[in-house]
């Protein structure tokens, strides 16, 4: 891995566009394409105190401090952007291996419509169908940023058809300047609308689109003993995937199958079994009803453009989980699930139906119903005896696609919210979770199944037009430890306060406090108190917070990261121009 | 050095532009239909276009778009407007959006962003974020984050824009 000088680079993509934007603005003469420069800014500053109880450490920095600021240069068929980011040092949770100041992201992009020619150099984030083989993309907030650094071609060449070339590498780590990952990939994907291709099918009330995708990694390596073999290291490891998406009428279906070739992966302990994965969906909805279904298996598919690595460093492809991202504090970041990339087989189940306003039991305003339903399972497999020669090459062999023994996870969920006149509405929210903490690691402090119960009230009253203050009463029950009768499992029962005010457009203020009142430790029954206030001006907001934050895992989207107990003031800034 | 040099190119990038206002960024994104929809062909001729970026995880997000939905055919009426409500809901949760949309009865246009290019062209940060966009496709107004009243604010804006 070497890091490459981008400031350098920077300067020239920077000269490059003043001087693309110089001869085009003369030629252009100030027409429509009036060049235009924008960005954002973000900054997060925390200190930290100790807090023996908590588990609150003091780094030796005393402070950390995350900012970046991207400057996003615009002229007609022209752009080009640049990301300049600060780690001095990381915020806790953040890789800590992020530091220093410097360039982690710049491209430059042209882009003809007209003709259907897009040009890509430097970095960029894309996905090809729902991500199997290949997604790059960020979450600045939780450090994840796997963008691609290289070259991307996308060609329309005729309508209805979209066709992309993608050479690079990829995002890995920080170090006063973006460092790449040490495997190439090289992948092309093409998209067809059958609605524009086939002819007579243009005003058919079916739409259906089809795809393919072909992405190879390759990875320097060298052959490695296992006992007495003699095992050569694939270096480049190859997947594809077909999809399928079709809609009509409020009916969409969508599949996609994907397989990957040999790929001995710390992830897979260095076995050569294939990868497989499926994934199909169907939904239906018209005026006040939704319904989704979704079936997925997932065989061995981690896919990484550094076959040493783990968890969320250099993925090339994207599982996304079948549960919810909830959001509700205890729901959220207790006990969130996150795919078996191994292996797992799922199914999930969703609906929302809103009944009619008027109606007796909607009320003069409607109310909300939703329920899901979301339950994955290990594979069905059968390992081999571990004398035989395939236990070391494959593993195990899979018997069918369904669901094997072991439970990953069951989460069920109700919610029923209603507006009850124009001052107040509440929400109310019901969880159950059956979740495997062995496949999952949430959490130390317990190994096994946790059940767990809970209960959100939230309400809303509108004091004035412009202040508002909403509550939210959380409640997490589990069940008994079955190995030490007695105990409750994991950290045992929480509930959690929050109250927060605001007084629009500009100031807020809130209180939240999660109490750990079932600790079967009562040292341990602690109440994690964190206030905050703020203000915001358009696109600037600034806040203010101080207080003691648990250990606990902290997801934005489809993604979490595990954050350690803190305790201290916070300060974050945002704001786009 | 390597920060002199950055430095100097982005003076050299600001001080040499005319325009430092945000425009509507063309990108092409999908409708729940599944058809490909370019951004800039949602903009409308005539009045403004409100881009509302959200996602189903998002509560505040909801909240929002929820109360606009109570007022949108008075503002419709009275000011023309548009609301777009651009999803940034990746993989795990896209495969909702239709499903809630039409079990509130949103009348919005709605499109998908899952892997946020839009939203990055935009430069949002966080959701909810948003934007009042002219005939021009010029962004004359924008905020962050959602508090029940902030719909006052936006329907000054639109009344501004209107007039």
């Amino acid at each position: 891995m070497r890091r490459m000088n981008l400031g350098r680079l920077a300067a020239i993509l920077g000269t490059c566009a003043f001087a693309f934007a110089s001869t085009s603005w003369g030629q252009l003469g100030g027409s429509g394409d009036a060049p235009s420069v924008s960005g954002n800014v973000g900054i997060l500053w925390q200190s930290y105190a100790e807090d023996t109880l908590i588990g609150a450490v003091v780094p030796p920095a005393k402070t950390g401090y995350n900012a970046f600021a991207n400057i996003l240069y615009n002229q007609g068929n022209f752009s080009a952007g640049v990301r300049y980011e600060s780690y001095l040092n990381a915020v806790l949770g953040f890789p800590g291996r992020f530091k220093g100041s410097g360039v982690g992201y710049r491209f430059g992009r042209y882009q003809d419509n007209e003709r259907g020619i897009d040009v890509t150099v430097g970095n960029f984030y894309d996905q090809f169908g729902s991500g199997l083989v290949f997604r790059s993309y960020e979450e600045r907030n939780l450090g994840i940023d796997n963008a691609m650094d290289g070259f991307r071609l996308i060609l329309k060449p005729v309508q209805g058809v979209q066709a992309k070339f993608i050479y690079g590498k990829q995002r890995f780590d920080f170090d006063d300047g973006l460092i790449n990952g040490p495997g190439v990939i090289r992948a092309v994907d093409v998209e067809g609308d059958l609605n524009a291709i086939v002819a007579g099918w243009e005003e058919r009330p079916l739409k259906v689109t089809v795809g393919a995708s072909f992405v190879s990694k390759f990875q320097p390596g060298s052959s490695f003993n296992v006992d007495s073999l003699v095992l050569a290291m694939p270096q480049n490891v190859g997947s594809w995937s077909c999809r399928l998406n079709a809609v009509r009428k409020g009916w969409t279906a969508g599949v996609e199958y994907a397989r990957k070739i040999n790929d001995p992966s710390a992830d897979n302990g260095f076995t050569y079994r294939n990868g497989e994965a499926f994934l199909a969906t169907l939904g239906y909805s018209q005026k006040g009803l939704g319904v989704l279904l979704t079936a997925k298996m997932i065989d061995n598919m981690s896919y990484r453009s550094d076959r040493d690595l783990r968890l969320f460093d250099l993925p090339i492809n994207y599982i996304p989980a079948v549960t919810q991202q909830h959001t509700y504090n205890l729901a959220a970041t207790l006990y969130p699930y996150a795919t078996v990339i191994t292996g797992e087989t799922s199914a999930s189940a969703e609906i929302f139906y809103t009944i009619p306003k008027g109606s007796k039991l909607g009320g003069k305003y409607g109310t909300k119903l939703s329920a899901s339903f979301a339950a994955a399972n290990s594979l069905d497999t059968t390992h081999y005896a571990s004398a035989e020669v395939e236990s070391v090459l494959y593993g195990y062999e899979r018997n069918s696609w369904g669901p094997g023994d072991e439970l990953f996870v069951r989460d069920f969920n109700f919610s029923a919210s209603r507006k009850f006149n124009p001052k107040w509405k509440a929400k109310y929210t019901f969880y159950h979770f059956d979740f495997n903490t062995l496949t999952t690691p949430v959490t130390t402090d317990y190994k096994g199944i946790v059940n767990a119960n809970i209960h959100v009230l939230e309400t809303q009253w509108k004091v004035k037009p412009k202040q508002s203050l909403r509550t939210e009463f959380q409640g997490l029950w589990v069940g008994e430890d079955i190995d030490h009768p007695g105990d409750l499992q994991d950290k045992g029962h929480w509930a959690t306060l929050l109250a927060e005010y605001t007084w629009s457009p500009h100031w807020f203020a809130s209180i939240l406090d999660q109490y750990n009142f079932g600790n079967n430790d009562p040292n341990q029954r602690i109440h994690y108190v964190y206030g905050s206030a703020g203000y915001i001006n358009g696109p600037h907001r600034l806040s203010v917070g101080y207080g003691k934050r648990r250990e606990g895992i902290f997801c934005i989207g489809g993604v979490c990261r595990a954050v350690p107990a803190s305790n201290g003031f916070e300060i974050t800034f945002t704001s786009s121009f | 050095m390597t920060l002199t040099r950055l430095l100097m190119a982005a003076s050299v990038l600001t001080t040499s532009v005319i325009a430092t206002a945000q425009t509507l960024p063309d990108v092409s994104l999908k409708d729940i239909e599944g058809n490909t929809v370019s951004t800039a062909s949602t903009l409308q001729e005539e009045g403004p276009t409100v881009f509302c970026f959200w996602a189903t995880w998002c509560s505040p997000c909801k909240r929002e778009l929820n109360n606009y939905a109570e007022l949108y055919e008075d503002w419709v009426d009275e000011t023309g407007v548009k609301i777009v409500a651009v999803s940034i809901d990746d993989q795990r949760s896209m495969n909702r959006v239709a499903p809630y949309v039409n079990s509130v009865g949103w009348e919005y246009d709605i499109l998908l962003d899952p892997n946020r290019e839009f939203a990055r062209a935009l430069n949002v940060n966080n959701v909810p974020h948003t934007f009042v966009v002219d005939a021009e496709g010029n962004v004359v107004w924008s905020h962050n984050n959602y508090a029940d009243g902030d719909e006052f604010e936006l329907h000054e804006q639109l009344l501004k824009l209107a007039e």
